[in-house]
């Protein structure tokens, strides 16, 4: 069971008819997401891999009982895509949009807060609970249902470090891209209260990048909350240079907050391992987890 | 996109906020005929998109039309950091009896805008930022609320201002979060903003920052193309930007490409992990075709600097063969002034391989061993 998705998770697609939206669907539904209807504007009463399309949410939602959406609506729509699925009583909401104006997802996350819905992005691969469900554009292949929760700023990246932790054996129990825009629905702390309430999850894995406090934020809650599970770090942008943008809008430095250094100091600080490539994240983890096993059982012993 | 001073100032004019009186000129004559029509002395600023363009000698003084004449003849044409002052605005010096700063810009954590203010404006703000915090006053914008007049007074009482004093500045304070609204600013600011001796406020120099992703909300701006020479952009960075790819310019000899600001961050680092140095950073975005990997090689091979090329694909959406003709395209097009290291791995990853093994390229599985070899080669040349 995953956290914010699983085998109960009843998804909709918004903008299912583009590009992008059916391409998905097809490899969600193949991934064996239940994708019970999609929405698209004028495009009601056709289907979209056998997904029957609707015009708009509310309709999708009272017909099949959803309760998440993923968005591939384009950018000057997007926003109003989301405030549907959260007026509609959505609660789980992937944006995969990029390039969505700043002024447009400040709103749309102040509405879903009061709404109490989770909003996954804008600009995320999406989340992925290996084997049970998948609501997103990621690649499928390198994940493996496992034990590590991993939540990312970044895509390509997060698929380099699932990789290594599918080789390894540690596995995934679930894995979120937090999306790399400056405004996203959800931060790392959120994600590690979710992942202490996680049975499945046994370690947590945080990459980060240059930018924001998002990381700070995340090791001062470890360190204060005494956090009861292993947690491993990478961040990238260790070398670049101050005041250079590197391609995310969310990867600026500013000043000496949003450094690597401020942000691998802050974990080191918390007792989170970070790791100095990506392949280490793994292999770090996979140590904590054995000396964890090892004083468990030496406690049991006694 | 960064609006230029007298952009934003005419932005600020159309909203009522004070600045001073001045006007636009590319050409010393025209300086001196606009001082002529101004109280002296004026302020003569290069209209340029640097930061630090005070520090840099982009602002000077002059007492008469004619002295600004002379002056502008010393700061039209010559370059500030790279870039060439095309146009000066002339405006009427205000004397301050204080300065204050006041900016609206975006608050990760919280999720909203975020209002700032200080009682210590000026050119350093941000060093006021970090030794005497106390002296920033910041209020969260809840997007439900916005920001109201209620919140402007809270912070011009917190800045010690009463009566008509209290009213003036909070007018500003409030039509700059109209203003940052309506034309979906990323940052605004006022710094400095002026407390003149008779004690009204002007807006001295102003910012705005317009969100790329809304701009199609603001066709005037879009329409703008940045050409070279007209900021601290490189001749690679403008080609790549025409081109739809993020390429920032480094100082290093080893070229860069991957898929993903975070995948090719991390190659940056991995490179330099191994004692190399990047000579940029280039993300072809998700799901490049050829024929953009095709542009990508051709952008990183025209730096003259660069010895050796690191191409690092995790095919996600991104697909390898695709990357592999890209690759390809590449070589017929521009051919392969210097050695190129691939690690191609992910989405099609047989058939990009299959296309590479038979026109005889070389590619790699793992980033760490790719890197290490671009490092090698790098320096010794082969």
């Amino acid at each position: 069971m995953g956290i914010f998705i699983g085998k109960h998770t009843r998804a909709i697609v918004q903008g299912i008819t583009g590009g992008q939206g059916s391409f998905h669907t097809r490899l969600m539904l193949d991934y064996g997401t239940q994708i019970v209807a999609g929405t698209s504007p004028t495009k009601g009463g056709t289907q979209v891999c056998g997904v029957p399309v609707y015009d708009t949410v509310e309709e999708s939602v009272e017909r099949h009982k959803a309760n998440s959406s993923i968005i591939f609506v384009p950018a000057p729509f997007a926003a109003d895509a989301a405030f549907e699925a959260v007026e509609a009583g959505l609660k789980t909401i992937v944006i995969i949009t990029e390039h969505i104006p700043v002024k447009d997802a400040i709103q749309v996350m102040a509405r879903a807060k009061q709404a109490k819905a989770t909003v996954i992005g804008p600009n995320t691969p999406g989340i992925i609970a290996p084997n049970d469900c998948k609501l997103g554009i990621m690649p499928a292949h390198v994940f493996r249902r496992g034990v590590v929760g991993v939540a990312s700023r970044s895509g390509t990246l997060t698929y380099e470090i699932a990789t290594g932790l599918s080789v390894s054996g540690l596995g995934q129990s679930t894995c979120i891209g937090l999306g790399g825009d400056p405004i996203v629905g959800l931060s790392f702390v959120d994600v590690l209260k979710e992942f202490e309430r996680d049975k499945q999850t046994k370690a947590v894995a945080l990459i980060g990048e240059i930018g924001g406090n998002l990381e700070e934020l995340a090791a001062e809650y470890i360190g204060e909350e005494g956090y009861s599970k292993p947690v491993a770090a990478f961040i990238a942008g260790r070398t670049a240079p101050p005041g250079k943008r590197m391609g995310h809008a969310g990867a600026i430095i500013m000043g000496r907050t949003g450094t690597a250094s401020s942000k691998i100091e802050a974990f080191r600080k918390a007792g989170v391992d970070v790791a100095e490539k990506p392949r280490d994240v793994a292999r770090l983890l996979a140590e904590r987890l054995r000396k964890k096993s090892i004083s468990t059982r030496c406690k049991s012993e006694k | 996109m960064k609006l230029y001073e007298h952009e934003a100032k005419t932005i600020f004019q159309k909203y009522e906020i004070p600045t001073p009186h001045g006007e636009t000129a590319t050409s010393p004559t025209s300086v001196k005929e606009i001082t002529a029509r101004l109280a002296v002395p004026v302020a003569i600023k290069a209209q340029i998109l640097v930061s630090g363009r005070g520090k840099a000698g982009g602002i000077l003084f002059a007492n008469s039309p004619r002295d600004a004449e002379n002056t502008a003849e010393k700061l039209l044409g010559i370059e500030i950091k790279g870039v060439k002052v095309r146009e000066v605005l002339v405006e009427e010096k205000v004397v301050a009896k204080k300065e204050l700063y006041f900016g609206i810009t975006t608050d990760r954590a919280k999720c909203s805008y975020v209002a700032i203010a200080s009682s210590e404006g000026g050119i350093d703000i941000e060093e006021v930022a970090m030794t005497m915090p106390e002296k920033i006053i910041k209020v969260f914008i809840d997007p439900t609320y916005g920001f109201r007049s209620y919140h402007a007074y809270q912070i011009v009482g917190k800045l010690g201002y009463v009566g008509s004093q209290m009213r003036d500045l909070a007018t500003i304070f409030v039509k700059l979060y109209k203003i940052a609204m309506d034309y979906d600013a990323e940052l605004i600011e006022i710094n400095p903003l002026i407390e003149t001796a008779e004690g009204k406020f002007v807006a001295a120099d102003s910012r705005i920052l317009v969100d790329d992703n809304a701009l199609y909300r603001h066709p005037e701006y879009q329409k703008r193309l940045i050409q070279e020479g007209e900021t601290e952009l490189s001749a690679q960075e403008i080609e790549a930007q025409k081109t739809g790819l993020a390429y920032v310019k480094l100082d290093g000899n080893i070229g860069i490409i991957g898929n993903g600001a975070g995948l090719v961050m991390a190659t940056l680092d991995a490179v330099q992990f191994y004692g190399g140095k990047p000579a940029n950073f280039l993300d072809v975005g998700g799901g490049a075709s050829a024929d953009m990997m095709a542009s990508a090689l051709d952008i990183v091979l025209s730096d003259s600097k660069v010895e050796a090329v690191f191409i690092n694909i995790l095919g996600g959406i991104t697909r390898c063969d695709e990357v592999a003709k890209g690759i390809l395209e590449a070589k017929k097009r521009v051919g392969f002034a210097k050695p190129i290291v691939i690690r191609l791995v992910g989405t099609n990853e047989e058939e990009g391989r299959r296309i590479l093994t038979e026109a005889g390229i070389h590619f790699l599985d793992s980033m760490e061993e790719a890197a290490m070899k671009a490092v090698e080669i790098a320096k010794t040349g082969e």
